[in-house]
């Protein structure tokens, strides 16, 4: 288990899609400071964007919405083989996410050309 | 020795074609950004080094990008493009009324004056303008909130605001175009807008003769003779002689008057240059022949410009950014096809060549003639 950087924090991986990486000039996984929430330390998709949005603001706006914070359609989050998009982004992530040994997967939809 | 930059913004990603005053040996540089669409890329007027260009794909949103050396580097800038106030609705396909939404940025306008001072013409229709060089934008609420704006509805390429003029001599005065609601002027930087459709005639429409409701692809003008508009409307082309307060037909003997781009010869105000399309369902040449059309009249009479392009077997499209002039001595003309070909010429037209023939789809062209 990934120990906490901070007082109630823990390190996301986080898998960017090739534009975006590009985007936030940066190359392979975001290894994420996030902060965990309540007493069992949970980490939500929420936190883990929020994060993320902050440590590279270019990235406003391209995963969610700005105005309503809404998953943008073409956009997907992956993480354990599972398809967390349609879950409610206050939603604890899985526990292998949280523990730092899976990545959250942020996936362009297939779509078009 | 003079120069031109050609900033072409593609279906996938951005390329800046560069030569010097002889405008024939051309230097290619990108893509850049590269994947993404990139609808309209310009400089400065009062800085030939800044560069703006309106970044967007369907995943990931909108992007602005900025540029302070010409193109060579490139870094996002503010790309947050919120409605002022309660947006409210428009007319959608069906008559229905359809929440305003930003899709993309359509237009970049650089002011005349300051590098920092940019207007973005967005899709749903609206002005956002910046003064930090990008870092910030609001909205210009004055001309989405025209008494009108309810019944604005969208053309088939959406609700687009995609043309911005600046008068250069009438302080405060500007136009703006959007398709299928029409043409609009503001005298006062972009706080208030008036409809400037009069004698605009669309049969496609309920009453063809209204104010409101045209499909208005392209507007241009010359610098030093800002009172006159040329317009490239869904089907016509269209002069005006007072600032938009009255427009006529010009089409004259064109082959087809429906097209998308207009533009004026930077040394002749009444040289006008458009490329005739088929018709609204055939987005291509008449018979297969790709051909400019010059007036140096100011309309109704056009010649054909067909020396170096191709005359048959041709099924490309110019779209509405797609064609600008220089302003070297002999002035160059230059445009982009859905294609991927940069024709350039560097005669005023009356003989062409490709600078590139294998880019994806082109969506915008503006050029810079560099000192």
């Amino acid at each position: 288990m990934t120990a906490p950087s901070a007082a109630g924090q823990v390190t996301i991986r986080v898998e960017l899609p090739a534009h975006l990486r590009t985007l936030a000039r940066v190359t392979g996984e975001v290894a994420l400071p996030v902060s965990a929430s309540g007493d069992a330390g949970t980490v939500t998709l929420a936190a883990v964007l929020d994060a993320l949005e902050s440590a590279y603001p270019v990235l406003r706006g391209t995963m969610r919405d700005h105005q309503t914070g809404r998953r943008r359609p073409f956009v997907r989050f992956y993480a354990c083989r599972q398809d967390l998009s349609h879950d409610s982004p206050d939603q604890p992530l899985p526990e292998a996410v949280r523990a730092g040994t899976e990545p959250l997967l942020v996936i362009g939809a297939m779509a078009g050309g | 020795m003079a120069g031109v930059r050609v900033l072409v913004g593609t279906r996938k990603g951005a390329f800046i074609l560069s030569a010097d005053g002889s405008r024939t040996d051309w230097q290619v540089a990108g893509p850049f950004f590269g994947g993404w669409e990139i609808y309209h890329l310009k400089g400065s007027a009062a800085d030939p080094d800044r560069l703006y260009a309106a970044q967007s794909t369907g995943w990931f949103g909108q992007q602005i990008q900025r540029s302070d050396d010409g193109g060579a580097t490139w870094h996002p800038v503010g790309h947050e493009f919120s409605y002022a106030g309660v947006p409210g609705t428009h007319q959608w396909f069906d008559g229905t009324p359809h929440p305003w939404e930003f899709a993309r940025v359509w237009h970049l306008e650089p002011s005349l004056t300051d590098p920092d001072t940019v207007y973005a013409g967005v899709e749903d229709a609206a002005l956002f303008r910046s003064a930090d060089g990008g870092a910030t934008w609001s909205e210009l609420a004055g001309l989405r909130t025209h008494q009108t704006g309810s019944q604005w509805a969208p053309g088939a390429g959406g609700m687009c605001l995609h043309t911005i003029l600046l008068d250069p001599v009438n302080e405060g005065r500007m136009y703006a175009a959007i398709s299928a609601a029409g043409a609009f002027r503001s005298d006062d930087a972009g706080a208030t807008w008036s409809r400037i459709n009069r004698g605009l005639r669309s049969d496609s429409i309920p009453d063809p003769d209204a104010d409101e409701g045209h499909c208005v692809h392209r507007i241009t003008m010359h610098p030093a003779r800002p009172e006159v508009l040329f317009m490239q409307k869904h089907w016509d082309v269209m002069r005006s002689d007072d600032g938009g307060g009255n427009w006529h037909e010009i089409s004259g003997d064109l082959p087809t008057d429906f097209g998308f781009p207009i533009a004026v010869h930077a040394h002749q105000p009444d040289t006008v240059y458009v490329v005739p399309i088929t018709s609204d369902s055939e987005h291509y040449p008449p018979e297969g022949r790709l051909r400019v059309y010059r007036s140096t009249v100011g309309g109704n009479e056009w010649e054909p410009l067909a020396n170096g392009l191709p005359q048959r077997d041709c099924y490309v499209n110019v779209l509405r950014d797609a064609m600008d002039v220089d302003a070297l001595d002999e002035c160059g003309v230059y445009f982009g096809t859905t294609g991927g070909q940069v024709y350039a010429s560097a005669d005023g037209g009356d003989s062409w060549s490709a600078i590139v023939r294998d880019l994806p789809a082109v969506l915008s062209v503006e050029v810079q003639t560099l000192p």
